[in-house]
């Protein structure tokens, strides 16, 4: 299926838009779009906001105003500057989470499928303990584990990163677990067995990139799934402190109570802020992993009688 | 809130050919297997929270820290037998939920089992409000996109799904109440019900402590109408975030069983697309919706923590990050121990449904 092509035409984003048509296309352009002025966003954070994310100002509660494009807050913080430098600290976050669990799941998925056995059957049970359980009660208490209550803004963001990290290790571990099952038994795996290929050889060179082809997938999903339990930590206390570095979950904690007596600006700025941040990541992530799912699929059903016929109609749908 | 993605591994029980060949006997094996998995699951969670907790330091100093001085600070601790080593501090506590003894909260001094009684059914009430919001919205706007599948009003629904699922829980709740509460007044901003339903709550005796259950059987109608009123913006707000996900997997199954070839058989025989949709295609497509809907439990039991923060619903969740940010162990310990049986038993379940559905999960 997958013949001589350009390298940039196999990129992941930019093969599944030449994939896409329709609505389907649409989605992923506004995902694209979106998740680009996320991280444009935070690039330029220091260009955009007027005020520094920790800087605090007498006003409190100053409704929007010429001076506070969106008003400032109980603590006196500016919310424009704040949802903006909040881009920042959910990037880091993200950055630090998906790349840690992603290295660590890979390499005990590998391992686990490849080695089997034992350590095979321990490490599901364990995985499968954690995946079961809900990802944000796991991270808090992780994050009170950690940062034992206190934080500035780098052991926040890694106290904050490593608990979403330990909730996200056992989704890479299955999935790569379960690929390299399927490719050890297929016969370039076993011709390099039979050469005589060190285990470690076979599957840093064979296997790994064979099995890491779904990632990016996951990986769109999972960046949403991290700023959605960023923020969740942050609302409940667990997460930034608000002096250290701008939070959009910490900051609708305290608009919860600026609400009950009318004040909207506090809240609906931050809030907006992750909803379109995460709606932008999962129509990106979504809309790749239903451009790829028919791929899937048709591979499984390429033995029967009319395989050929399904999987262009699969494509096409 | 693993929910959004759809595992390669994890396709939806379909259809069952060849059952009988190769059920064979293996179905008891199965079941047996998978229950036993259940304490281990159990088992680790548990050992997990339990040594994490640890490493916070200890709830004594928590709560005491500052207002005694060192010495006494060590005293209290070694009476309440913090000091020990680790190890035999864990071996203890097994021992002691082996007896079904969880001991009392140390910053309340509540008998654990009392207090899971209290808040479990405060959240109880609150994920079943939910589940019923959720499931209203997810089943019929389900069915809808798929039947309208590819026109506009399939990509507005789609794009909400994926919109309620993006907007956190505490986010939701902010906006229905500056929406339904500050600015039309229809509902009160938070609570499970105002000071003179709580009082009435309780003096009622031998409560269920479901609320509406309890208003009614004791006839107060004010209380119950006035818990009905607190009920609709936090299940609105929790039941929106799963009711995205519904409507995804019903949209998704609708299709799947409106492409089988017994649709087409009826299709070819002039039989309506609406009455395919609704006697034919609609039954097949819910049962691995109700498999899919218990796995959903993990991510309601996580939105019911920030629910019940955001609206002052005293349930589990609302106690868990009280708890934490005290440091009590062992009150801690208890609502990680319940949640963990909920969530490993609710999989059992929904693994058995699997199984008896679908001969192909049995592995």
């Amino acid at each position: 299926m997958e013949t001589k092509k350009s390298l940039f035409s196999r990129l992941p984003i930019v093969a599944q838009l030449k994939k896409s048509m329709g609505l389907q296309r649409g989605m992923l352009i506004a995902g694209i779009v979106m998740t680009g002025l996320f991280l444009l966003t935070a690039a330029l954070a220091p260009l955009l906001s007027p005020y520094g994310p920790t800087q605090r100002f007498n006003e409190t509660q100053a409704p929007p105003s010429s001076a506070h494009l969106w008003g400032t807050t109980a603590g006196g913080y500016d919310v424009f500057s704040r949802t903006i430098w909040g881009t920042q600290t959910a990037v880091l976050v993200i950055v630090v989470a998906v790349a840690l669990s992603i290295f660590i799941g890979v390499i005990l998925g590998l391992l686990s499928g490849y080695i089997g056995g034992w350590l095979d059957r321990i490490l599901v049970v364990l995985a499968d303990a954690i995946y079961a359980f809900p990802t944000l009660l796991l991270a808090m208490v992780m994050s009170i584990a950690i940062s034992k209550g206190q934080s500035n803004l780098w052991s926040g963001i890694f106290s904050a990163a490593i608990s979403i990290t330990v909730v996200f290790i056992p989704q890479y571990f299955r999935v790569i677990r379960a690929e390299t099952i399927r490719l050890k038994a297929e016969p370039f795996v076993e011709s390099a067995i039979v050469v005589g290929a060190s285990s470690v050889r076979i599957m840093a060179r064979h296997i790994y990139k064979n099995a890491t082809r779904t990632l990016p997938l996951i990986f769109t999903l999972n960046a949403s799934e991290a700023i959605l339990t960023l923020a969740g930590l942050g609302f409940l206390g667990f997460g930034i402190e608000p002096s250290s570095a701008a939070e959009w979950g910490y900051d609708l904690n305290h608009a919860q109570s600026d609400a009950a007596s009318g004040i909207w600006w506090t809240g609906v700025f931050p809030g907006a802020a992750i909803v379109l941040t995460v709606l932008g990541l999962t129509l990106l992530g979504e809309s790749m992993n239903d451009l790829n799912d028919p791929r899937l699929r048709g591979r499984k059903r390429a033995g029967k009688k009319n395989g050929r016929k399904k999987n262009k109609e699969l494509v096409d749908a | 809130m693993t929910a959004m993605i759809d595992l390669p591994e994890a396709e939806p029980a379909a259809q069952a050919p060849e059952r009988k060949k190769k059920a064979g006997g293996s179905l008891g094996k199965y079941l047996l297997i998978r229950f036993a998995l259940i304490f281990p699951t159990i088992l680790i969670l548990v050992t997990m929270v339990f040594f994490l907790m640890r490493l916070t330091g200890d709830p004594i100093t928590a709560a005491l820290g500052g207002r005694l001085s060192s010495d006494q600070l060590a005293v209290r601790i070694h009476e309440a037998g913090y000091d020990r080593p680790i190890f035999v501090q864990y071996f203890e506590y097994l021992g002691q939920i082996a007896t079904g003894n969880f001991g009392r909260t140390i910053s309340d001094n509540l008998a654990i089992s009392d207090m899971l009684a209290t808040y479990g059914t405060a959240t109880l009430e609150l994920a079943v409000n939910s589940l019923i919001v959720a499931l209203a919205i997810g089943i019929p706007f389900g069915m809808l996109a798929a039947y309208k599948r590819d026109k506009y009003q399939d990509a507005i629904l789609r794009v909400l799904a994926i919109a309620f699922y993006a907007t956190p829980v505490f986010f939701a709740g902010l906006l229905l109440k500056l929406v339904f509460s500050i600015w039309l007044g229809w509902f009160p901003v938070a609570g499970r019900g105002n000071t003179s339903t709580e009082i009435a709550m309780a003096e009622l005796t031998a409560p269920s402590g479901i609320y509406w259950l309890d208003a009614l059987r004791s006839g107060n109608m004010t209380a119950f109408w006035d818990v009905a009123q607190h009920s609709v913006l936090p299940a609105v707000a929790l039941g929106l975030l799963t009711a995205g996900i519904f409507l995804r997997l019903v949209r998704t199954n609708v299709i799947g069983t409106l492409s089988k070839d017994y649709v087409e058989a009826g299709r070819s025989r002039g039989v309506s697309e609406y009455r395919l949709l609704t006697k034919h295609a609609y039954k097949p497509a819910l049962i691995p919706i109700i498999t899919v809907m218990g796995l959903q439990i993990a991510l309601l039991l996580g939105g019911a923590v920030l629910t019940e923060t955001t609206f002052e619903w005293k349930g589990l969740g609302f106690q868990l990050a009280h708890y934490l940010t005290a440091r009590d162990f062992v009150a801690v310990q208890g609502i990680v121990a319940l949640l963990a049986v909920i969530v490993a038993v609710t999989n059992f379940i929904v693994d058995v449904i699997a199984a008896l559905i679908d001969p192909r999960v049995r592995y």
